[in-house]
C-alpha cells in the first residue's frame, strides 16, 4: 500500500498507508488525520477536503475534472497546486506522496 | 461527578456528536448506541456505489474504530433503545440494560415507509436504508431480471440508474405526475426523466401500485389496473421519523421531535439531532430535513449547546444526488410560487434553476453545475437582491454575479 505523508496547516506530519483505489481523503479520515471534513464523504459535493500538493508529485496526479476544478475555484486560499483530495485515487504511483492542508475547510 | 451524555441513534448525526463534543473539550464519559450492528456509516453510496458494487463495505465507515477508543466513547452497537425515563434521567436498551444520563441526544434517524398493499411481504421486495438492505438485494442485480421501482424519487431513481447499467430492465411507477416531485422542480423531473427513458429505464407515471402477487416470491405488480411481471421490486417511498421514543417519553413532537434552534427538545436535558427532528428553518416554518447536511450541522450545534456553547443553527440546507453522468446539487428550500430562473439549457446536461422569494435567491437546483450550486448557496445565506436577468445570463460569470 502507497505511503501518503499528510501535513497539518501547523506542521504536524502524519504518514499513513492507503489502500490502491482509495482517496486521498479516505486516507485521512479512516487514520483520524484531523485537517480534512470531507462532510459529503467523497461525492465532490462539499469542498471541505481541500490539500495542496507537493510540487514533485503534481505530474503525477488524475487531471482535474470539470466539477473539481469549479469547486475549488471557490474554495478559501486557493493556490496552483490545491486539490480536493476525496478526487485523488490513489494508485502504486503515489508511493510516498506528500500533502499540506490549508488553514481551515470552510 | 463527570457529567455523562448518552447518544441514542450512530448514524451520521451520532458520529459527529462525537467528533465535535470532544473536539469542544467536554471531558464526561460519553456512550453511543445503535441498533444497527454497525458502527456509523455513510448512506449516500449505498443506493450508488455500494450497489454497484464499486465500493467495499469498509469504505462505508465515517469513523476507524480508533476513532472510538481515541474519543473515549463507549460505542454500543444492535442494541436498540426502548423508554426513556425523564425522571431518573436514563434509557432502557432492548438487552435489559439501563444506561444514565446527564444529557440526552436524540439521534434516532428516520426508517423507511412501507407500502401497505396486498403481497408485500412476499420476498423479492426490497427497501433501501442500511447495509443490510443492499446486500440482501444485490445478488438479484443480474442482466435481465425486471426490477419494478415503486416510487421515482431519490432512492428509486439512483437504484434505477444503477441497475440500468447492471443490464437489468427497469420500470419506474411514480404516483404523481412526476419523478423527484418532493425535491424537485418540474423543470430538473422533466430532465431527469428523459435522462432515464435514454437509459432505457420504463416509467408508468400517475400509477400507484394496487397489489404485489406471487407464489413465495414475487412475480407480478399490480399497477393501474394491470399485471406487471417482475422478478424484484425496489420501494422507495419516503421515510418516517423515529420519534416513538421521543413520543412515549412525552417529548413535543409533531412529525419529527421538535426542537429550537439549539437542538434542544421541550425537556432541556434532551437534545436532537438529525432526519428525526422537526426544526424552524431559516424561514420560519416548521420543516424536518432528511439529509446529510442537516444530520451533521444540526449535531453540531446540539454538541456545542450540551457543552454550554450554544449558536443558533441556521445554516442553508444542500443535498446531492448522482445518477449516471450527472451530478445534482441542491441548495435552499424552493416553494411553490417562487420566481423560476433557468440558466443554461438542460439539454446541454448542464444548467441551473434558481428558485428567487422577493428577488432573493431561496434554493438554486445544479446540475452538473458547481459554480451555479457554490454561488448559489452562498446569495442564499447572504439573503442579497440579485436582478434575475443577470442569473439567466451566462455571459456573466458565477463568480460576478453578486
Amino acid at each position: 500500500m502507497p505511503k501518503i505523508k499528510y501535513v497539518e496547516h501547523n506542521g504536524k506530519e502524519h504518514e499513513a498507508e492507503v489502500p490502491v483505489g482509495w482517496s486521498v481523503m479516505e486516507g485521512a479520515v479512516k487514520n483520524l488525520i484531523p485537517g480534512i471534513d470531507a462532510d459529503c464523504g467523497g461525492a465532490c459535493a462539499c469542498a471541505t477536503c481541500h490539500v495542496y500538493v507537493d510540487a514533485a508529485w503534481l505530474a503525477k496526479m488524475p487531471p482535474k475534472q470539470d466539477m473539481e476544478d469549479t469547486m475549488l475555484d471557490f474554495a478559501q486560499e486557493l493556490e496552483p497546486n490545491s486539490r480536493l483530495s476525496c478526487q485523488l485515487k490513489v494508485t502504486p504511483e503515489f508511493e510516498g506522496l506528500v500533502v499540506r492542508m490549508p488553514k481551515s475547510q470552510h | 461527578m463527570a457529567e455523562r451524555i448518552l447518544i441514542v441513534g450512530a448514524g451520521q448525526a451520532g458520529a459527529q456528536a462525537v467528533a465535535t463534543l470532544r473536539a469542544e473539550g467536554f471531558a464526561g464519559a460519553l456512550v453511543l448506541v445503535g441498533d444497527e450492528p454497525y458502527a456509523p456509516y455513510q448512506r449516500p453510496p449505498l443506493s450508488k456505489a455500494y450497489l454497484q458494487g464499486t465500493f467495499e463495505r469498509e469504505r462505508l465507515f465515517l469513523k476507524p474504530d480508533a476513532f472510538y477508543a481515541e474519543a473515549r466513547c463507549a460505542l454500543i452497537t444492535d442494541v436498540a433503545a426502548t423508554m426513556i425515563d425523564r425522571a431518573k434521567k436514563s434509557v432502557a436498551l432492548a438487552d435489559g440494560r439501563a444506561l444514565s444520563y446527564d444529557k440526552l441526544l436524540l439521534a434516532t434517524g428516520a426508517r423507511v415507509r412501507k407500502i401497505a398493499v396486498a403481497g408485500a411481504d412476499l420476498s423479492g421486495i426490497f427497501y433501501l436504508r442500511g447495509i443490510s438492505d443492499v446486500d440482501a438485494m444485490r445478488a438479484h442485480f443480474v442482466p435481465g431480471a425486471k426490477l419494478a421501482v415503486v416510487g421515482g424519487g431519490y432512492i428509486g431513481l439512483e437504484v434505477a440508474a444503477v441497475a440500468r447499467k447492471a443490464g437489468l430492465d427497469v420500470t419506474v411507477f411514480e404516483a404523481l405526475d412526476r419523478v423527484m416531485a418532493r425535491a424537485v422542480s418540474p423543470v430538473v423531473s422533466a430532465f431527469y426523466e428523459s435522462v432515464h427513458r435514454e437509459a432505457g429505464v420504463k416509467f408508468e407515471m400517475k400509477t400507484g401500485v394496487e397489489a404485489f402477487e406471487g407464489s413465495g416470491k414475487l412475480e407480478v405488480v399490480r399497477a393501474g389496473g394491470k399485471s406487471w411481471p417482475a422478478d424484484i421490486a425496489l420501494v422507495g417511498i419516503g421515510v418516517l421519523p423515529n420519534i416513538e421514543l421521543a413520543k412515549a417519553a412525552g417529548l413535543a413532537c409533531d412529525d419529527g421531535i421538535v426542537v429550537d434552534r439549539h437542538c434542544a427538545t421541550s425537556d432541556p436535558a434532551i437534545f436532537a439531532a438529525g432526519d428525526c427532528t422537526r426544526h424552524h428553518g431559516r424561514d420560519g416554518n416548521l420543516i424536518r430535513l432528511e439529509c446529510v447536511q442537516n444530520a451533521i450541522d444540526q449535531a453540531k450545534h446540539a454538541a456545542l449547546a450540551m457543552v454550554g456553547r450554544p449558536i443558533p443553527y441556521g445554516e442553508v440546507p444542500w443535498f446531492w444526488s448522482d445518477q449516471y453522468d450527472l451530478k445534482l446539487q441542491i441548495a435552499g428550500l424552493a416553494r411553490p410560487g417562487d420566481q423560476i430562473v433557468v440558466r443554461s439549457a438542460p439539454a446541454t446536461r448542464k444548467f441551473a434553476v434558481f428558485h428567487l422569494r422577493e428577488g432573493r435567491v431561496a434554493a438554486v437546483e445544479a446540475v452538473n453545475a458547481a459554480p451555479e450550486y457554490i454561488v448559489g448557496r452562498k446569495l442564499i445565506a447572504d439573503g442579497q437582491r440579485v436582478a434575475p436577468e443577470r442569473l439567466a445570463d451566462q455571459a456573466i460569470p458565477m463568480k460576478n454575479i453578486a
